[in-house]
């Protein structure tokens, strides 16, 4: 058992366009998880609102959400870390119960991609690593972990094949995620017919089905002191470890290309918290922004030892049966990628595991389950874990 | 005394197809790219390189830095070549964004684009030159030791 519990989480479902404002996609994740606590906004001490500003309109987004929410006047904070925000979010939320300062804290995490118009969400994408030094040649997302991927196959001899596996797995569990974006099968033979939308190539050697999709979404985590727990809920998911690095953003700063080391610092950090180790993980979500992100993310956390990550998804490891279920939600290649709502949408799939109320997804009988959330590429690593008793 | 605002140093808008700041206080790396050199920046009191160059010591806090240029060859770490661009970038489509390792430092850039990229290998040695592109603005490319 540790300090700080979750007592409540929600979700929107992840789509293409959201006919709505940001605050009233933030409602959706918030009343679900307020509903799931069994608590109104005025048994919360405090917000933080975890988003990519680049996206917003709002200037200061925590305010209007709060306002929205019926939050006020209650503290709110604003985070960001790229595309691992909420899990950032947790981790303050985390420390202000910890220290005794708030008893009860609601993280919403939120992006509303489609907020922009496509040319400004374009000219965006290109200012994603140091624009002083690296956006001047013409940088985007997919190239820079395509260059991971490229070492990666270049040592260890990982296939094309092996990163089409990892998609095909993330398809079958978006197929029974009702808050996915992609809902349909992918084959490896997508990925081998020219005339298929996933074989196109993006950046070599990723393709289209290599990456995932942009989303409009929000995700709500709720999580309490103990006291407050004990009175509050009755099945607590508790915090074990909360583990967080950053790399540089430049690549010129890095010393590893066939893994990430903010990832594996982060784990360290938050296996040693939680006094547990690789081994002990019952079911796992991991970032898969790119197919190959999930490979290094078995190597980095521990999963698998650096080099031997295609052998988990080959060997079917990974999938709900397997030794160590990893992303049996879709993960985000195909549940999207809402930035700042994607490590909340994590953290609510591991809560519902671990409470046994994963649905058509549930993994047998897990007790312990980790959190991997990756911003930028491998700029900030966050590694959280949680346990149900 | 000229009663007409100091003019901005905004020679870094001449760095990359597309530039996204103008000012820095290295803003001499592109009078170096202009004179064919590529500079990285050492540290005058504790000896520190720097690449991509800075004005500033993270080790221990001095100011003073000093030239030193990008020369030898250094080995390719990994590339991949680009067939979506951000705005700005579709005419130099297709391109390819690699890093070379010097030792002492890394190099993030492009290959060259006359370059076949199925001659690249990773762990080839692949020297940093000085590039003027088509909209005449400036950067530096990768191509190989012969």
């Amino acid at each position: 058992m540790g300090k700080v519990a979750i007592i409540g989480v929600g979700q929107s479902k992840f789509v293409r366009s959201y006919p709505g404002s940001i605050r009233e996609l933030a409602f959706e994740a918030f009343k679900e998880a307020a509903l799931d606590a069994g608590i109104s906004a005025k048994q919360i001490d405090a917000s933080v609102l975890c988003s990519a500003p680049e996206y917003d309109k709002q200037r200061s987004p925590s305010a209007i959400v709060a306002e929205y929410l019926g939050l006020n006047p209650q503290p709110t904070f604003y985070v960001e870390t790229l595309c691992s925000s909420s899990s950032t979010g947790l981790k303050l939320a985390y420390s202000l119960v910890a220290a005794g300062l708030h008893e009860v804290v609601a993280v919403i995490g939120l992006q509303k991609m489609s907020e922009i118009s496509s040319a400004e969400s374009q000219e965006r994408m290109g200012r994603g690593g140091d624009i002083q030094w690296e956006s001047p040649f013409g940088t985007m997302m997919p190239a820079y972990y395509a260059m991971y991927a490229k070492a990666h196959m270049a040592r260890y001899g990982t296939t094309l094949e092996d990163l089409a596996a990892v998609r095909v797995k993330a398809a079958t569990y978006g197929q029974i995620n009702d808050r996915a974006v992609y809902r349909k099968a992918v084959t490896p033979q997508m990925f081998t017919d020219p005339a298929e939308m996933m074989a196109g190539p993006v950046a070599s050697p990723l393709r289209v089905g290599d990456c995932c999709a942009n989303a409009d979404g929000a995700s709500c985590i709720i999580v309490a002191s103990k006291a407050k727990a004990a009175d509050l809920s009755k099945k607590p998911v508790w915090i074990l470890g909360v583990g967080s690095a950053t790399a540089s953003v430049n690549l010129s700063g890095r010393d590893l290309f066939t893994g990430l080391r903010a990832a594996e610092q982060a784990a360290r950090q938050a296996y040693a918290m939680a006094g547990v180790g690789p081994r002990d993980i019952d079911v796992a979500e991991v970032h898969d922004c790119f197919t190959i992100a999930e490979i290094m993310a078995y190597e980095n956390l521990g999963f698998a030892e650096p080099g031997e990550g295609p052998e988990l998804i080959r060997t079917r490891q990974t999938y709900k049966e397997g030794r160590i279920p990893v992303n049996v939600d879709g993960g985000l290649l195909s549940k999207g990628h809402p930035i700042g709502a994607t490590g909340g949408s994590q953290i609510r799939t591991i809560v519902l595991q671990l409470r046994g109320e994963a649905g058509p997804m549930q993994v047998k009988d897990p007790r312990i389950g980790l959190v991997h959330n990756i911003g930028g590429v491998g700029v900030y690593g966050n590694v959280t874990i949680l346990g149900n008793q | 005394m000229s009663k007409t605002a100091k003019q901005e140093d905004v020679r870094f808008g001449k760095f990359g197809t597309v530039s996204f700041t103008k000012t820095t206080r290295v803003n001499d790396f592109i009078d170096h790219l202009e004179n064919g050199k590529v500079m990285a920046t050492r540290c005058s009191q504790c000896g520190e390189v720097f690449f991509p160059p800075r004005a500033d010591c993270c080790r221990c806090l001095s100011s003073a830095m000093q030239w030193q240029e990008v020369s030898g060859s250094g080995t390719l770490v990994s590339f991949s070549q680009l067939k979506f661009a951000p705005i700005g970038f579709d005419g130099d489509l297709p391109y390819s964004i690699a890093l070379l390792d010097y030792g002492a430092f890394r190099v993030f850039g492009r290959i060259d684009s006359r370059l076949d990229i199925a001659r690249l290998r990773i762990g080839m040695a692949m020297q940093t030159v000085v590039n003027r592109l088509p909209n005449g603005q400036l950067n530096y490319v990768f191509e190989p030791v012969d």
